[in-house]
């Protein structure tokens, strides 16, 4: 799925890898006090895809989002945004955190909250006007719960902090986005509007990654996937790429995920 | 009871102290790091023992710079020590700023011998005695006023304080809340804690040197947690904060001048009292506080089958 369009003037001399996709990661490589977390890491992410990140637990999932968005030192290598360095590209790259990473007592509203996607835009010393809170208001109707703009955070569901995180990220009107476990204990309404969120956001040609835990939902979601157990299993278009013995290769011998494994192969629809 | 000048002069410098604490005191508690103040009030001490040995004078410029610089340092090592892994937080945050400390005392003590600076006096404080020292008179009408040099310090420091809380405001919040969007962002999140280590430091010298650590301890976490009980919105926080410590300033002075006669003794620390009564205010915001109150949470679940405050979620 390597798109070769060599027709930019700033093209990067990097092997085969497509300068102008949304995400180009090359020879990654992350570790924890000298413990590898990730392993020459090889990617290319093709435009306007929808790409489920799957893995076991402890396989990078989360590392390998942070790694691209330089929250964490790497040992190597190098991630392009759209064929620059991503400090370059931070204004095109939307982020929603995991809901566990930040503390929901904090005195913010809804709108405060998604408000922060913004400052970027506004900029140093100064202040958030009307027509910023009238985007934030209208990122959290994108996601359905304008009528709780102005509620503490702690006040709203699980679900409903989840749409707050997601509104954020959506009024930053990136044209890359990355998702860390969205899907992580919201309710059955949350996960509907997330999933057609994801599709409007591939209809606009947008692309996003999606850290999965669920792995009978994969090939329902996701268009492309990422296979990852600390190295890049396999990735790729989910029709190819989702196949039993792949998600053996990542999942190694833990029985129960091989389980759930054999119960997701299932549910896909073979010609 | 009699009321003084004097009176008038201590609460204005107690309340000053508590604005200044107060402001980077509130993001402080709501990075959950509240002990840091505490950490960077003791650890402060050899800066000011060594800049104190080099220049042979007390409250100069150069003593408020080298223990201003050991403060940050306190959150440098704290940091590097916390991210060798091992070591939690807390833990390299004890080990730091205990050996400073002691570092400072022994210093101190070796430097007492040659001149006057009284380990008490620097950690008790004595802002009764911070009237004595006049920096600055001017004529109003027919009186003359005189300004004591503490006054002018923490007006300074709180003024120093609020510029900033006031410039960065988005900045401070953001990384307080999410410093891994505060990146994403652009806004270096590193760069703000170290901001504010750095007005958590100033704020506890310049407290430190004039009116004692104690009541710098109380006042960088109690009115900031008091308030946050009180306020679902940072910036009315960040008010209320100040207006708590204030307060607590002022019924501290008076409950010290009042109370010991009436139990027969002569008198108590204005500081101690003063950060008493922070205490004595965070119980009654405790209890009473309209949304997270002990008393309305009680209420509260009687009617709601939340276990939480506030309305039932609804998607």
């Amino acid at each position: 799925m390597k798109t070769k369009s060599y027709n930019s003037a700033k093209t990067l001399p990097a092997d085969d890898h497509s300068p102008q996709a949304p995400l180009s990661i090359h020879d990654l490589t992350v570790a924890y006090h000298r413990k590898p977390v990730l392993w020459d890491i090889d990617l290319d992410i093709p435009e306007g895809k929808l790409v489920g990140i799957v893995g076991p637990n402890g396989a990078g999932k989360s590392t390998l989002i942070k790694a691209c968005l330089d929250l964490i030192p790497t040992a190597s290598g190098l991630v392009q945004v759209y064929g620059q360095p991503y400090k370059k590209q931070r204004a095109m790259v939307g982020y929603v955190p995991q809901r566990e990473s930040v503390d929901w007592d904090f005195p913010v509203s809804a709108l405060d909250v998604v408000t922060m996607g913004l400052y970027r835009d506004i900029g140093w010393f100064k202040t958030v006007r009307k027509k910023h809170k009238e985007i934030a208001r209208s990122a959290l109707d994108r996601v359905g719960i304008a009528h709780l703009a102005d509620r503490q955070i702690s006040q709203l569901s699980g679900g409903q902090q989840q749409r707050v995180f997601l509104a954020r990220a959506l009024a930053q009107d990136a044209t890359l986005y990355f998702m860390d476990e969205p899907f992580a204990a919201v309710d059955a309404a949350t996960e509907r509007a997330i999933v057609t969120l994801l599709k409007d956001l591939k209809n606009q040609g947008k692309t996003t990654l999606v850290v999965h835990h669920d792995l009978a939902t994969v090939s329902q979601y996701f268009d492309w996937v990422i296979l990852l157990n600390m190295r890049v299993v396999a990735a790729g278009p989910t029709e190819e790429v989702f196949t039993a013995e792949n998600l053996h290769r990542t999942y190694g011998g833990k029985l129960t995920l091989l389980a759930e494994a054999g119960h997701a192969l299932s549910q896909i629809k073979r010609p | 009871m009699t009321w003084f000048v004097d009176d008038t002069w201590i609460v204005i410098i107690g309340a000053l102290t508590a604005i200044a604490c107060a402001l980077p005191g509130c993001f402080l508690v709501l990075r959950q790091m509240s002990m840091m103040g505490d950490a960077i009030s003791h650890a402060v001490l050899p800066g000011l023992a060594i800049a104190f040995l080099v220049t042979g004078e007390r409250a100069s410029f150069t003593m408020f710079i080298g223990a201003a610089v050991v403060g940050v340092l306190t959150a440098v090592f704290t940091q590097w020590i916390s991210s060798l892994g091992k070591v939690d937080r807390g833990a390299s945050m004890g080990i730091v700023f205990t050996t400073l400390f002691a570092l400072g005392l022994l210093l101190i003590v070796q430097a007492a011998d040659h001149v006057d600076l009284d380990p008490g006096c620097v950690l008790y404080g004595a802002i009764e005695m911070t009237t004595l020292d006049v920096a600055w008179e001017f004529q109003l009408g027919e009186t003359w006023i005189e300004v004591p040099r503490a006054a002018m310090v923490l007006g300074s420091v709180a003024l120093f304080n609020l510029i900033i809380v006031v410039a960065f405001f988005k900045e401070l919040k953001i990384s307080a809340f999410d410093p891994e969007l505060a990146t994403t962002q652009g806004i270096n999140a590193n760069f703000m804690h170290y901001l504010l280590m750095t007005q958590v430091a100033v704020t506890t010298v310049a407290a430190f040197e004039v009116v004692g650590s104690i009541i710098v301890i109380a006042m960088l976490v109690t009115p900031a947690a008091t308030a946050h009980l009180l306020t679902d919105r940072l910036g009315l926080m960040l008010l209320l904060s100040a207006i708590i410590g204030a307060l607590a300033a002022g019924l501290g002075h008076l409950l010290a001048i009042v109370i010991p006669p009436l139990i027969g003794f002569d008198g108590t620390t204005t500081s101690g009292m003063m950060a008493v009564t922070t205490g004595l205010l965070f119980v009654l915001a405790w209890l009473f506080a309209p949304r997270y109150g002990w008393i309305s949470r009680l209420v509260s679940r009687k009617d709601v089958k939340s276990p939480f405050s506030g309305p039932l979620p609804s998607d």
